[in-house]
């Protein structure tokens, strides 16, 4: 793995290598010193032309518990128009030494293009561009659904969470995304890396939000949330956020996706109602930042059934694994062979120091 | 034309058929048949030594008819950084093409007769092929209100070819109003057909590859329904309607329908059309980012068909050229076009001829004839389109099927390299093309103006045919 820019990029292998090693980084981090030396002396560069402090503060907090230098650079509102932009910010971290480059950008394939340009030698992180991907959000959805759900069958619902994940995958989980799929990245992200790992996908959305050719989607389409959760017993359900501009006729697209909120709400929106329609053990998720009243409900986003807050903990987590692999672990290229057979020591680090520093 | 080379193609195949010999004396094809080319040069010889002979081998090449492109950017005036009438002109000729339609969308807009007329000086100058320039149906491209069409017509460049190519003119009652006026001087509109709210923020085709990289769709139904729309508005008020750049199975199905009913349409499909996909655009390389955006496999075989079958009139490049800037970027910042003069024959050949669907006398009626005759060019006192035939003005091109290359953009004679083709090996090559008479391009290389008379001996005849 050179870059990470999509999940459709990785396979089953290569992903449950990630989710184990983000497990292992997830230990760490319940220690009282939780900064591992493993990215000392290698540059970080937070390259957001897009507002998102919530996701920056993630990736730079992973950096730094792995000892790398941040930059965060901020270059909203100068690449809206002109393109030009992304190539000299580019060339400029390329002259400060850049080893990584975390990108959001509101632009579509733009770290594609930053990783295949040539301007940048440094692995590229896609951290959400436009309405194509944000692999690292649906890596830490798959670690978060792993850890709750994977296991509900060999434990007793108490357990869950307790045994050990390791080299699992998520065959046979069944998982319902909710909202806006069509200008949702977080959605097209977790469709393919679920599916992947062996999990059946239903997407549920009101027509206008769910993109023509979704056919060619591994997933299922209903228009029904009830008749979803009550026929498929979903073992976890992941709501979308729905941006307010999608409801005014002015909006991207030149019109609004559905009729107002309320209507919103009483088709898509999960309530107190719905959430009882859930299976005991199934688990409320969703990216953030949350429009509480219209596809949840304070007695869902609240409820102990709601992983939210985790979802956010687990980011970090899973962003210093994809920093690890991507910088230290020369060998991930190989992380196809870790398997279900994935140890801790094959999980990468590569001198007896590192290794005792994760282990 | 008095004293002007002229040149005997020896064993060319007109229009594909059997080899013979053809003479262009005088800025015209004197004479036909290796006999009459005998007893023309004989005859010639006891009246005029003085004027210089050029003798090509054209054993294995086609003679075609200069080829015209009713659908080509200049960039000149406003974007010369991009490409000027001068090296688009020379692109056209090195690509066979013995006239181009300048499209208006220039800085100034070509909405008057005073730029019209410029940009038609600017392109006589040149000398590389007829600069017709199309004029803009509304002022400054906005969709508002009609433009000097009177003027255009009457103007020395005599425009008939009118459209607000890059934008739609959307709204109905100014292109009812815009066929109805241009019935008085037989013009003709070609629009760009393109729903706008249908298209807004729309940055590639809309369907399976759209919904998997996350880009804004251009579905199909955003042309189809201007098309349909359109067809309508010609059939009840009378007029012509040129469909530009059609690019979707549905569109193709429209204009069959249009003509079975006696509507005065015709439709173009550009060379990318014919060859490239959507799946082009998984890359993001805003190579393949151009207006109206690359279609499936399914529609790229719906053109095709179309052409083959006459519902597609003509092939027309929509030649645009564009800086670097404007490529070398994300894909949404990145403007719409490819350049495609110097590549067309040979897409044509690869797409039509190749797979036996057509003709070189097919190539010559929707590269050639058919353009021309939708521009009104093939009168006045510099007819184009015209049939290979003695008597006719001197404007042919010769090209060589069995030839291979290979696309370098950087060493078009265009001023962008934006080619989808980079790198491609197509088939079919330029070797020679005549604008009544004069050489523009000779041996594969342009002939600047200056050179061009009484320069014969500088391209000996037995060089002059190899590669
Ligand atoms: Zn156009």
């Amino acid at each position: 793995m050179r870059h990470l820019l999509s999940t459709a990029d990785l396979d089953s292998a290569a992903a449950v290598h990630i989710l184990d090693t983000a497990a292992q980084m997830a230990a760490t981090q319940s220690r009282e010193i939780k900064k591992l030396p493993t990215l000392r002396g290698r540059t970080v560069v937070n390259l957001f032309f897009e507002d998102s402090t919530r996701t920056r503060i993630s990736f730079e907090t992973a950096a730094k518990r792995l000892s790398a230098d941040v930059i965060n650079f901020s270059a909203k509102g100068s690449s809206v128009s002109k393109g030009e932009s992304l190539k000299d910010t580019a060339l400029t971290l390329q002259a400060m030494g850049a080893d990584a480059v975390v990108v959001r950008h509101q632009s579509s394939g733009a770290p594609h293009t930053l990783a295949h340009s040539g301007w940048v030698d440094g692995a590229v992180i896609n951290a959400g561009d436009g309405t194509h991907q944000h692999p690292t959000q649906a890596l830490l959805d798959a670690f978060t659904i792993r850890r709750h759900v994977a296991m509900a069958g060999a434990a007793g619902a108490g357990a869950i969470g307790q045994l050990d994940p390791t080299g699992r995958d998520l065959a046979g989980l069944k998982i319902a995304i909710v909202g806006d799929v069509l200008h949702s990245r977080v959605a097209r992200s977790n469709v393919l890396l679920l599916r992947t790992l062996g999990a059946d996908v239903t997407l549920v959305a009101p027509p206008t939000l769910v993109p023509v050719g979704v056919e060619a989607w591994p997933c299922r389409v209903s228009y029904h949330l009830d008749e979803v959760l009550r026929d498929q017993q979903p073992d976890a359900i992941m709501m979308l956020r729905v941006q307010r501009e999608r409801m005014s006729a002015g909006g991207a697209g030149g019109g609004a996706f559905f009729p107002n909120p309320l209507e919103y709400t009483r088709g898509f929106g999960l309530d107190a109602r719905r959430l009882a329609l859930l299976p005991e053990h199934a688990i409320v998720m969703h990216p953030g930042p949350m429009n509480r009243g219209l596809e949840i409900s304070a007695d869902a986003a609240d409820s102990p059934r709601a992983v939210i807050v985790e979802q956010v903990a687990n980011g970090v987590a899973v962003r210093m694994a994809v920093l690890y692999l991507l910088l230290a672990g020369d060998s991930a290229g190989s992380a196809s062979t870790a398997g279900s057979a994935s140890t801790a020591g094959s999980a990468g680090p590569r001198t007896a120091d590192e290794r005792t520093a994760i282990a | 034309m008095t004293g002007s080379t002229r040149y005997v193609l020896r064993g060319v195949a007109p229009l594909g058929g059997e080899p013979t010999d053809l003479l262009l004396a005088d800025g015209r094809i004197a004479a036909i048949g290796i006999e009459a080319v005998t007893d023309a040069l004989a005859e010639a010889l006891t009246w005029d030594v003085a004027v210089p002979l050029v003798e090509i081998d054209g054993a294995g090449l086609v003679a075609l008819p200069g080829l015209v492109d009713l659908h080509t950017h200049l960039r000149e005036p406003g974007r010369e950084d991009a490409e000027t009438i001068e090296s688009g002109t020379r692109a056209a000729a090195m690509g066979g093409f013995t006239s181009v339609h300048a499209m208006a969308n220039t800085t100034p807009v070509a909405d008057t007769a005073g730029v019209v007329e410029q940009v038609w000086r600017l392109g006589r100058d040149a000398g590389w092929v007829d600069v017709h320039p199309v004029g803009a149906v509304s002022v400054g491209l906005a969709g508002e209100h009609l433009a000097e069409l009177g003027a255009m017509a009457a103007s020395a460049a005599q425009v008939r070819v009118f459209s607000d190519d890059g934008m739609c003119v959307t709204d109905p009652v100014l292109m009812r109003r815009a066929l109805e006026y241009v019935k008085a001087f037989d013009g003709v509109i070609a629009q760009h057909s393109q729903e706008t709210r249908l298209t807004a923020g729309a940055q590639m085709h809309e369907g399976i590859v759209s919904a998997e990289l996350g880009l804004t769709g251009w579905p199909a139904v955003a042309e189809e329904a201007i098309i349909a729309r359109d067809v309508l508005l010609a059939e009840h008020v009378g007029s012509r309607l040129h469909v530009c750049h059609l690019s979707t199975a549905g569109s193709v199905d429209l204009i069959r329908w249009a003509k079975s009913r006696g509507i005065d349409v015709t439709a173009e499909v550009t060379p990318h059309h014919l060859a490239l996909t959507d799946d082009l655009v998984r890359g993001y390389d805003p190579i393949f980012k151009v207006n109206p955006p690359l279609r499936t496999a399914a529609d790229v075989e719906a053109v095709r068909q179309g052409l083959a079958d006459g519902t597609i009139d003509i092939v027309g490049t929509d030649h645009a050229p564009h800086s670097r800037e404007d490529k070398d970027c994300e894909w949404a910042a990145a403007a719409n076009g490819m350049t495609g003069l110097e590549t067309a024959l040979s897409i044509v050949q690869q797409t039509m001829v190749d797979t036996g669907r057509m003709t070189w006398a097919d190539v010559a009626r929707v590269m050639s004839s058919a353009p021309a005759t939708i521009g009104r060019i093939t009168g006045g006192d510099r007819p184009q389109g015209r049939p290979l035939a003695v008597g006719e003005p001197a404007n042919v091109t010769l090209v060589d099927p069995a030839a291979r290359w290979t696309v370098i953009p950087e060493q078009q004679a265009t001023a962008s390299a934006n080619s989808p083709f980079r790198g491609r090996e197509l088939p079919g090559r330029v070797v020679a093309t005549f604008l009544r008479g004069r050489a523009t391009v000779l041996d594969g290389r342009a002939v600047p103006l200056r050179s061009a008379d009484g320069a014969g001996a500088a391209v000996p005849a037995s060089s002059a045919r190899g590669l």
